[in-house]
This record gives structure tokens, C-alpha cells and sequence, in this order.
């Protein structure tokens, strides 16, 4: 069926492991509907380019840059922001680190480091430079977030 | 925010995705194939791009496959970048990918929309140039096959209509010596000032770039003069520098004659690390 793009678009998101129904353009990036109509604020508005990594939420469990992605291509997927981490190991590791100044960058540092810690559980210094590019903190924090990182990996199984 | 609107299509065949477009084309909607997106979006978002349709290409097999069969390597144009290099298929085109934009963002930057791409800085492309790879088309008419140095010339070049599903490659390339460089100006993630590519088959070397003109290339007249015969490294390369394609670019990023320094430098540690020359 053609469309002419200006009729509003429904779906339902699953989002922070809820189904949560939007409407919204198919030009609306998830950034945008994550904000604006589900009200889940912890993704941040950075550059809005693809850049900074401050918009930076999981989809299937991947960081992606919520500011690069249309909302409409995260129907069917599983979309997690830091709402939904609720005291991850990550979270607590940035608290005892102090890997936080402002705070802006926070939330899309958490999401990758959290995805990073998941699916790279022995990276080596590489990998962990590698994925930590991907962010951006005028303040400063790298070297803490980078700590906090190193903290959670390369441990031995839990017994 | 993208201040226009557009439709939203998510074919799952091939056939369908080119009837849209066709369709869609014939309404005068402006079509676009989109993998990724993520040029779509930022250049939607500051208006220099303006489309009425997309057609999301994610959700067509063809065109997320990943694999080697005996002889040949397929990489759909879906492909993420992550996903090409992680899986170490072909070595060359994974550090090409691993240096481009960052981790995240090449968990959405595809293959085949780095090849597409309105950026002149498109790296992905240079593995396929020197591997002498096949672009697989779906038109109007059917399947096709293009040669790389047909299909990619300064730019993607396909028929209107026409979307790439993969790119094909001969396994031996992947294992082949290769080198691999990107010189950026100071940061480990910026546009190169230099990306040079290289394989060397038969005791040839074969070169590729990007970054130095206003278009990624290949030259024959370039590879002609870095493999003749009886002459020092520093002379071919020299001999192959008054062969560009191009003026060299000359920008923010670098001026045309430290871009030339640079290019030439390595140049020559490619010769070096492929040939053991100097």
C-alpha cells in the first residue's frame, strides 16, 4: 500500500522489557520518541549527528546511537535505555569509579560499557580503547570510565 | 528532528523492494534504499537530503548475508560494519571497517551504504577495488553482476532502480598480504587525511585510496608504474604520485601539498611492509 509519509505511524516499542504504544512520524528518531513520547529522558540530546554517543541505548542488546536510528526501524526489536539497567553491575562500578562529572554523557556512557562488559567480558585494552571511542565527555572522565570498565572484567565466574 | 516527512517501507524480497521503488518513483516520491541510515538521517536532519520514501532493505536475506562458500565471499550490502570485521572474513576489509567512525556507530554504518555514501571518505570500498570484487545488483530487469571497476567509479554507479544486494569476492584475496593505513590529522576517529589500502598478488602490488582526491580510487596507470621493474621504491612511488586521477585535496583537514607528504610516506611503507623494500 502507498503512503504518503504524512499519516501519523502506530506501534508498539518494547521498550525497557514493556510494551509501550507510540505514534509518531516515520522521520521521528528513537531519541525523539524515547523522549518526547514515552517520557524516558535518559537517553540525552548531544550532537544529535551521531557523535558524542550521549543518545547511546541498547537495541537486541547492541549500543547504538538512538540520534542515528528512525524509531519506526526499532519496531520488533528489544530497546533498553538506562531506565531500564535498574542498579546493572555497571551502575554501581561508575558510583565507586566516580566516572561521572557533569553528568550529561553519563547515561550513553553507561549503555555502552554495560553492552561492552555483557558481550566483551575479556577484552583486552584494545578492545576496551576501541568501544570507548565511541563517547565523548567534556569533562574529563575517561580515565574513571575506563576504570570502571576494567573493574568488571576478566573476573572469574561467579561460583 | 527531520523537518520533512517521508514514508516508511520494509520490503522482505528483493522483487518487492524494486516494484516500491519503481512505484514509488512514478508517484514522484523521490525513493530512497536505505541499510543503515545513519547518512539518511544526518543529512535529512540539516536538509541537505530530501526524500517522500524510504525503503528499509534490513529485512531481505540477500541482503544480511555474511558468508564464505568455497570459493567466494558474500557480503550482503545490510551488513554492518561490526559485523563484516568481527566475523574476520576478509581481513583487509575488517581493518578498513575497524577505522571507520566509531564502535557504536558501526553497529548501524553498512557496507553497502559505505559504498553508496554521499561522503567522499568512503573506506569500506577500497578492499573490493583492490580485490578486484563483483557488485550484485537487483533491477527492474532482474539480477546482475558489475565488475567493481565498472560499478564504482568515484561513485556507486548503478542503473536507476537498482539496489546492491552484495558484494562478491574471491576467497584467495582474503588471504592475501595486505596493509592497511589511515592518517588522520590528530584524533584516532576523524575523516583520513590519507587511507591507503594494499594487497600484493603474483609479487604484484595493487593500490587503493581515499582521503587524498575527491573520490575513493584505483589507478592502473598508478599500479603500472609502483610494479615496474629496476627501480628504487622512492622512484616508483614518485612516477606513480604523477599519475593521480585527481588534484589532491586541499582543506581544513590538510593542505594538497602536506597531504602529498603524506600520501607519499605511505606509499612507501606499504611497498616496504608488502615487498620489504625501501
Amino acid at each position: 500500500m502507498m503512503r504518503d509519509g504524512k499519516e501519523p505511524y502506530t506501534a508498539v516499542l518494547h521498550v525497557n522489557g514493556e510494551d509501550r504504544p507510540a505514534v509518531f512520524r516515520p522521520a521521528d528518531t528513537l531519541l525523539h520518541v524515547l523522549r518526547e513520547k514515552l517520557g524516558l529522558t535518559g537517553a540525552k540530546p548531544g550532537c544529535e549527528n551521531g557523535d558524542c554517543g550521549a543518545c547511546t541505548v541498547q537495541v537486541d542488546g547492541i549500543p547504538i546511537k538512538s540520534c542515528l536510528m528512525l524509531a519506526v526501524e526499532a519496531e520488533g526489536k528489544r530497546v533498553t535505555t538506562v531506565e531500564g539497567l535498574r542498579g546493572a553491575p555497571i551502575q554501581e562500578s561508575f558510583v565507586k569509579h566516580w566516572a561521572f562529572q557533569c553528568g550529561y554523557c553519563t547515561s550513553g556512557w553507561i549503555m555502552n560499557c554495560d553492552a561492552l562488559t555483557r558481550l566483551r567480558p575479556d577484552a583486552d585494552e584494545k578492545t576496551i580503547e576501541q568501544w570507548l571511542q565511541s563517547n565523548l565527555c567534556r569533562c574529563l572522565g575517561q580515565a574513571e570510565y575506563g576504570r570502571a570498565v576494567q573493574s568488571l572484567l576478566n573476573r572469574p565466574p561467579a561460583t | 528532528m527531520i523537518s520533512f516527512d517521508f514514508a516508511y517501507y520494509r520490503p522482505t524480497q528483493l522483487e518487492e523492494a524494486v516494484r516500491l521503488f519503481g512505484e514509488l518513483k512514478r508517484r514522484g516520491h523521490s525513493p530512497l534504499y536505505m541499510a543503515g541510515g545513519t547518512e539518511i538521517v544526518t543529512l535529512a536532519r540539516i536538509s541537505q537530503l530530501y526524500t517522500e520514501a524510504v525503503i528499509d532493505i534490513k529485512a531481505i536475506p540477500e541482503c544480511v548475508q555474511l558468508e564464505e562458500t568455497g570459493s567466494l565471499i558474500r557480503i550482503g550490502s545490510a551488513v554492518t560494519l561490526n559485523r563484516a570485521a568481527d566475523s574476520g572474513i576478509f581481513p583487509l576489509l575488517g581493518s578498513l571497517c575497524d577505522a571507520t567512525a566509531d564502535r557504536t556507530s558501526r553497529n548501524q554504518i553498512t557496507v553497502g551504504g559505505n559504498l553508496a555514501g554521499r561522503i567522499i571518505y568512503r573506506e569500506a570500498v577500497l578492499a573490493f577495488l583492490v580485490a578486484d570484487s563483483r557488485l550484485v545488483a537487483a533491477g527492474p530487469s532482474g539480477m546482475r553482476e558489475i565488475p567493481i571497476a565498472e560499478g564504482f567509479r568515484e561513485v556507486l554507479r548503478l542503473q536507476p532502480g537498482e539496489l546492491l544486494v552484495r558484494i562478491e569476492t574471491d576467497a584467495e584475496y582474503a588471504a592475501l598480504p595486505y596493509f592497511h593505513a589511515k592518517k588522520r590529522q590528530l584524533d584516532v576517529i576523524d575523516y583520513p587525511i590519507v587511507t591507503l589500502a594494499a594487497l600484493q598478488r603474483d609479487g604484484k602490488v595493487r593500490m587503493a585510496f581515499s582521503g587524498v582526491c575527491g573520490f575513493p580510487f584505483r589507478s592502473a596507470e598508478m599500479e603500472a608504474e609502483l610494479n615496474r621493474p629496476a627501480l628504487t621504491a622512492e622512484e616508483r612511488v614518485d612516477r606513480a604520485l604523477s599519475r593521480l586521477p585527481a588534484p589532491v585535496l586541499h582543506d581544513i583537514r590538510a593542505s594538497a601539498d602536506y597531504r602529498r607528504h603524506v600520501l607519499r610516506t605511505t606509499m612507501l611503507d606499504a611497498l616496504e611492509a608488502l615487498e620489504g623494500t625501501r
